[in-house]
């Protein structure tokens, strides 16, 4: 068989050439942008939003692919052809995971689009750690590598802590404006800082107690968990400005990090050794990152917990631990048994309510998302999940109309919870200040 | 409840869902006042005007107020007036009322609720895929001509039920349309709509949870249609006791929203909260909108002046004498009909809704047309198209009966002899085809899941309260059409709703439809990406285009101009004529014979095989008589004399039901014939039989198959294929099965030509799903392993390991053995699978007959899934290879996409294989709800086309009607014929 031709990205590209990036999470992904600039590629991130971007899309991709296909490849073309790039000196950069998801194919379904649409010389390149392409101006060295870990590292403390600061600001807009200068911040250190945990830990900790600083009220406010496809959990392109629709609701939003996503792959790859016998010489390299990724997220909690702040992650490996009654560890396609997982420790971290948000008609959310929410419903009552699908054609009101149900349901069992509580001795002027303390414990 | 939280005299509830408004006024426990209105989404005149009513009760009076429903949200939030979730409303009066309820269902106008109250409140709404709901019925008894107390009186004389797909509105019209078509009875239909809404209500939203104890319906539907709660009744096995219909059940939400308005701090007079409504300033969100159709009035004048350029010329009947043509187009909800003169111009033309029964329509329009003619005009040729082509056929003795896609391209032709494309868009299907070297080269159906075209426009404008061409006529004028996208008809409904809420004008909804409508075929259907690939000379007809509106978008959609004939909508009829002009003489009915002429329908269940067909046999007066809903030729009751042609999943079929199995003594496996089975089922077969089981594989899957298991499945929107399998199961437990097996497969055998071997991650790891949705799975060992059954060594280890846990004194070397002989087995069946296919292609070339690669998956061999066309293709002429059966005769290439799995592997080198060979077609099996073949789809087709070859694609979910397959079939024939000049055989 002939080898499948592809532009390549080649060395002499990379002096010239403006790579365009999508955009999944704003803030982790400016940190890993810059990281690829400090690596000699000049990088961009598209942060268009619009409906002309969802047109492109149906345009050239075929209508019944997933959504987070469309949005992405609509994204690229609508940006290829804004004007603004010299589209003969513009390459384009996508994930690309290599499983048994039809994402494996997105690289492809974006090089159909761009020939259909006049741009089939504009290089694709392939981030994936499958080696499924190679392209001589572009690669994944260690170092790099390492240094994209660290802005996943400083991405997922920054949502983590933005998201449980910012309901709660006494001062609006506050937060968003801190988390903004660490991410500037953090970023330029990217470039000028060594690889260097320690390093690392020290910027955490100094993040820690600047958002520690931030005035917030106390009240109590219903906390929403939320999870799905990795596309449509994070962008808000995807999800119709989720994030914000919740808070503008009222409530506290977690949403579970994306390390937890990268520790999932390596996972995936260790199944195929344990259940099938497969590249078994892949072992020690995997298990060696495995752990590695392990003790750095164990450190990163310790921080936080030390700090007392904040609400710390879980660690992966509890969380594989949960899963294990409901799931096999060898369901790896799409986000496979790290979509229930997570909301099992959304569950084990007190917070109940969960938006599981899918692209309509993924087909591994069948069995990992809604195929699951019967049985971690019956051993778990107090899990109140509701399932949203995003599409190009799903109407805003319904999506809200369902999340709202979910909110009611969410309200009255935090007031019947907070009617069990104040049944418990106290003293009546702490008693207001204490509620979220004593709601926390109860609630875990 | 209503404890001293407020003071107010009065509570006041407000319910305005997708349709009707609702009010409740209350006074302590006490209900003064109550109102169900339809608000023809003038939702805040019609809010006003509730109000107004009760202000002679409350006086000056302070009120606690709220609102709920799905189109009150804006409302509320634009008033400031309280709101509640309309589902939580609910669960608010049935704790009150009713408190030992186990289970509320809900229908409304768009919405469908389930809400379980025994073992914490769990609630669910319909996701944004379903149609079984008050508008479903709206749409369905609009389709039968009648009104809605109408179908609900003719539903309580059913005699039987028909299968109707239950998913959604657009998938049971296509079930519906041709039932009526074929004369089946009313009573039947109207009670099979609500059949089709409590299987979806049940499938779709209890997801698993079983529906029991003290049943609450409520919401408008169900207290209206008395026939609906019927349906639930007889389903969900409640006798009067555990089903209760309340009095209020139309008021629940709103009775909800005024107890939660108890709660709240603020209250309002009567005066203050009319106010607060009307000026309640429309939230327009300023986005979403469209450029005008017309910029100018000069534009528009322009418009109008082009098309009435393509007009035919009609001839007065009166005057004319000699030989006149007879073209019948019974489309599936209109009959047109078209006498042309020699010089085809037209005498006589006729265009309505065929109102269920096509044929007392052709009856009385043959009756008026030999009237006019007299003695000095003969038909002297007659050719009928469309769904009813069949019927009206034998019924009045037809000469031709021509596939549609032939009538169009006949008529296109006539106003445009080198026409590249044409695009017709009727009352439910869009059709195109694209013309190279005058012959059709490529024929495009819509979907089932994005027909609806005209009649949804149609369906719309009723509702809002316009006959369809005042709408289209409003939809020109449209300042800002509203953007609505290019999704099925029920994305659409939500999104109306939106842009209402919003403040859209009628006329900005009407262009905004039509732009709809206009996407849809050509981004759905068509799938373009611009103009240039539509051609230069296009023709667009079918009656939708009638409408400007709808005319004027895809002008400015494509971005040029078209054709539109001024008979658009009579252009099945007017091809249908031009085609009996090389009649020599003609049979159709004479006068005499048609003043005797009777017709008359009743049902009967095919005894002919175990598929029991559920035939509509018709009669006419003569004797003769015309059967339908037979799925192959016995029905019909003739006897099969001919040698049956080759058949690659008749083979399959046989192959794999008739292993055989030996009595064993280590209990029975049972292995479900679904998913990745129907290709394995010869390797766990070998292993548990050699390994000393008693092997049970669950049988061919039926309707009722799926039914059984319905209740079970988590997603609605996953393939019929998957949801399929939870029927398999029960049948296995029902049948005794001690263990079942069905394996967790990453990956599927290693056919080294791919990038990747996966399965599909619904056929890899569905077992994951079935653990944890299918309850009667606790009764059984299920077994679920995860395993490389590309490795022989590491299959018998992982195997030996995982069966010990669960069987006493099975040893690793049995399990070695098994698995060697159960890989055998495997290899041995696909060998018989290659050797038949070389067979049936050896005698296709010896018969000269043609070959079909119908291609798809392994389990598209089932009986119910695959729908039989397999055997339709067989009746059609051709030899049926299976595209496991053949690919290995082409070459192994490079696709352009990721060739990651192996089914579809295959099915891109049979592709290739097709390509290659002037007698062969490929047509590929899709199943609804298959993201895979989004990919492959476009793949298949582009290896086809690069060799100038037809790509075919078929749909299939749970319809059953093999109709729009057989049309799609014989276009695909016709344009064969077509192609090699051999003209007659369509």
């Amino acid at each position: 068989m002939e080898e499948r031709k592809y532009v390549e990205f080649t060395e002499e590209m990379r002096k010239t050439y403006t790579i365009l990036a999508p955009n999944m999470l704003p803030r982790h992904f400016k940190m890993m942008m810059r990281v690829f600039a400090s690596y000699g590629y000049n990088i961009e991130l598209l942060e268009t939003t619009g409906h002309r971007i969802i047109e492109t899309g149906l345009k050239y991709v075929h209508n019944d692919t997933c959504y987070p296909a469309i949005l992405v490849i609509g994204q690229f073309i609508d940006a290829l052809k804004s004007g603004k790039y010299d589209v003969h000196k513009t390459a384009l950069i996508y994930f690309q995971t290599g499983g048994g998801c039809r994402a494996s194919n997105y690289i492809f379904l974006l090089r159909k689009a761009l020939q259909k649409a006049g741009y089939g010389f504009v290089p694709v390149i392939s981030i994936n750690l499958a080696g499924l392409e190679k392209h001589s101006g572009f690669k994944l060295t260690a170092p790099l590598l390492h240094r994209l870990f660290y802005a996943i590292i400083y991405g997922d403390v920054l949502m983590n802590i933005t998201n449980q600061c910012r309901p709660y600001e006494l001062n609006k807009g506050e937060t968003e404006r801190l988390a903004d200068k660490f991410t500037l911040e953090l970023a330029n250190k990217m470039q000028t800082e060594g690889v260097s945990f320690k390093k690392v830990k020290a910027n955490c900790k100094e993040m820690l107690e600047a958002f520690a600083k931030i005035p917030r009220s106390n009240e109590t406010k219903v906390k929403v968990g939320v999870v799905g496809e990795i596309y449509v959990k994070y962008s808000p392109l995807g999800n119709n400005n989720l994030e914000q629709f919740l808070l503008d609701e009222g409530a506290e939003v977690v949403v579970p990090g994306l390390l937890d996503f990268f520790m999932y792959c390596i996972v995936s790859n260790q199944t195929d050794i344990s259940l099938y016998g497969l590249h078994k010489m892949r072992k020690p390299v995997l298990d060696l990152v495995f752990n590695y990724l392990v003790k750095q997220q164990k450190e990163i909690i310790a921080l936080m917990e030390e700090d007392g702040n904040f609400a710390p992650p879980t660690p992966i490996t509890h969380t594989m631990e949960l899963i294990q009654d409901f799931m096999g560890l060898g369901t790896k396609m799409g986000e496979g048994w790290l979509l229930p997982a997570e909301m099992l420790e959304l569950n084990d971290e007190g917070v109940h309510n969960i938006v599981c948000t899918q692209p309509f008609g993924c087909l591994p959310n069948h069995i990992c998302g809604k195929g699951m929410m019967k049985p971690l419903k019956e051993k778990n009552p107090d899990m109140n999940i509701v399932a949203i699908d995003y599409d190009s054609g799903a109407s805003k009101v319904n999506q809200e109309n369902r999340i709202k149900l979910m909110l009611a349901n969410a309200r009255a069992n935090l007031e019947n919870k907070e009617r069990e509580n104040s049944v418990l001795p106290s003293d009546e002027n702490k008693n207001q200040k204490n509620s979220k303390k004593i709601l926390d414990k109860a609630e875990i | 409840m209503g404890n001293e939280s407020t003071v107010a005299e009065y509570s006041l509830g407000i319910d305005i869902g997708s349709t009707t408004a609702k009010i409740v006024l209350r006074k302590g426990e006490e209900v003064l006042f109550e109102r169900y209105e339809r608000h023809f989404s003038q939702v805040r005149e019609k809010t006003a005007e509730l109000l107004r009513l009760i202000s002679g009760i409350t006086g000056d009076s302070e009120i606690a107020a709220a609102i709920s429903g799905s189109a009150g949200l804006g409302l509320a939030e634009a008033a400031d007036i309280p709101f509640i979730q309309e589902v939580f409303a609910t669960g608010e009066v049935v704790k009150l009322k009713e408190p030992d309820t186990s289970c509320v269902i809900e229908l409304g106008g768009e919405d469908a609720k389930i809400i379980f109250l025994d073992g914490g409140l769990d609630e669910r709404m319909n996701g944004s895929c379903a149609g079984g709901t008050g508008a479903f019925i709206d749409q369905m008894a609009t389709l039968l001509n009648i009104t809605v107390d109408e179908l609900d009186t003719l539903s309580l004389d059913a005699g039987r039920l028909y299968p109707i797909a239950s998913r959604c509105g657009v998938f049971a019209k296509t079930d519906i349309q041709p039932l009526l078509n074929q004369g089946a009875r009313k009573e039947d239909v109207a009670a099979s709509i609500y059949q089709a809404v409590v299987n979806q209500t049940i499938a779709g939203l209890a997801q698993g949870k079983k529906i029991e104890g003290k049943v609450l319906f409520l919401g408008g539907p169900l207290y209206y249609c008395k026939g609906l709660g019927l349906r639930f009744k007889k389903t969900l096995n409640l006798d009067d006791e555990h089903a209760i219909f309340p009095e209020y059940g139309r008021y629940a939400v709103a009775l909800g929203a005024s107890y939660f308005a108890e709660k709240q701090q603020d209250t309002y007079t009567i005066d203050s909260l009319i106010t607060a409504v009307e000026n309640a300033g429309s939230v327009s969100s300023g986005k979403g909108r469209l450029k005008p159709l017309f910029a100018n009035a000069y534009e528009y004048r322009k418009f109008v002046d082009r098309h009435a350029k393509s007009a035919v010329k009609n001839a007065d009947i009166a005057e004319y004498k000699g030989k006149a043509y007879l073209g019948i187009d019974c489309g599936s909800t209109t009959t047109k009909l078209c006498l042309l003169t020699e010089n085809n111009e037209i005498l006589y033309s006729y265009y309505a809704s065929n109102q269920g029964n096509p044929v007392e329509i052709v009856r009385e329009q043959l009756t008026e047309i030999y009237k006019l003619l007299g003695d000095k005009i003969v038909i002297a040729g007659s050719a009928v198209t469309g769904y009813g082509e069949e019927l009206i056929k034998h019924a009045f003795s037809v000469d031709y009966g021509i596939v549609e896609t032939i009538a169009h391209y006949t008529a296109a032709k006539y106003f445009e002899p080198d026409v590249g494309f044409i695009l017709d868009i009727g009352g439910q299907d869009i059709k195109c085809f694209k013309i190279r070297n005058g012959a059709i080269d490529s024929i495009m159906l819509n979907e089932a899941c994005s027909s609806g075209c005209g009649s949804f426009l149609e369906t719309f404008a009723k509702a809002m309260g316009y006959s369809i061409e005042d709408f289209a006529e409003k939809g020109l004028h449209g300042n800002s059409p509203v953007d609505l996208g290019s999704r099925c008809t029920v994305f659409m409904n939500s999104s109306v709703k939106q842009s209402q809420k919003d403040g859209a004008s009628v006329e900005d909804i009407s262009a905004g439809l039509s732009i709809s409508v206009v996407k849809n075929a050509l981004y759905k259907v068509i799938r373009a990406s611009s103009a240039d690939e539509l051609g230069e000379k296009i023709v667009v007809q079918g009656g939708t285009f009638y409408n400007d509106a709808v005319l004027r978008a895809f002008e400015r959609e494509i971005g040029h101009n078209v054709i539109r004939p001024s008979i658009a909508g009579l252009m099945g009829a007017y091809g249908a004529a031009l085609y009996s002009k090389k009649c020599a003489k003609s049979n159709i009915i004479d006068s005499v014979s048609l003043k005797g002429f009777v017709h008359t329908s009743k049902s009967a269940v095919c005894q002919g095989c175990t598929n029991h067909c559920r035939l509509t046999v018709n009669s006419f007066g003569d004797g003769k008589k015309f059967i339908s809903g037979n799925q192959c030729e016995k029905g019909l009751g003739k006897a099969v004399t001919e040698e049956p042609l080759p058949n690659l999943y008749e083979f399959k079929r046989n192959y794999l039901t008739s292993l055989s199995s030996k009595e064993g003594t280590r209990g029975t496996v049972g292995l479900p014939l679904a998913l990745g089975m129907y290709e394995l089922l010869p390797l766990w077969h070998g292993i548990f039989t050699k390994l000393g089981f008693n092997v049970k594989v669950s049988p061919m899957s039926t309707r009722r198959t799926y039914e059984k298991g319905q209740f079970s499945i988590p997603s609605d929107t996953a393939c019929y294929p998957a949801k399929i399998m939870h029927g398999h199961i029960e049948a296995l437990i029902e049948d005794g099965a001690d263990a079942i097996f069905y394996p967790c497969l990453t990956y599927n055998m290693d056919e080294k030509m791919t990038d990747n071997h996966y399965n599909c991650p619904v056929v890899a790891y569905y077992s994951e799903l079935l653990k944890g949705n299918v309850d009667e799975l606790a009764k059984v060992k299920f077994l679920y392993p995860y395993l490389n059954i590309n490795n022989k060594k590491e299959l018998a280890k992982e195997l030996y390991t995982y069966l010990a846990k669960f069987f006493d004194g099975i040893t690793k070397a049995q399990v070695k053995k098994a698995v060697d002989f159960g890989l055998n087995e495997y290899d041995k069946y696909m060998q018989a699978v290659r050797d038949e296919g070389a067979r049936a292609l050896e005698f296709a070339r010896k018969n000269n007959k043609r070959i079909m690669i119908l291609a798809g998956r392994p389990y598209h061999i089932d009986a119910e899934i695959g729908h039989g066309i397999d055997k339709l293709a067989n009746s059609l002429g051709f030899v049926v290879v299976s595209e496991d059966s053949v690919f290995r005769l082409a070459e192994p290439f490079t696709v352009k996409v990721l060739n990651q799995w192996t089914y579809h592997a295959r099915l891109y080198r049979a592709a290739r294989y097709a390509a290659e060979h002037s007698d062969t077609e490929l047509v590929q099996l899709v199943s609804f709800g298959c993201g895979v073949d989004a990919i492959t789809t476009d793949e298949v087709r582009s290896i086809l086309e690069s060799e100038g070859k037809y790509y075919t694609q078929i749909k299939i979910d749970e319809i059953t009607n093999l109709g729009a397959v057989k049309i799609r079939l014989r276009s695909l024939i016709g344009a064969l014929d077509e192609r090699s000049g051999d003209n007659g055989r369509a």
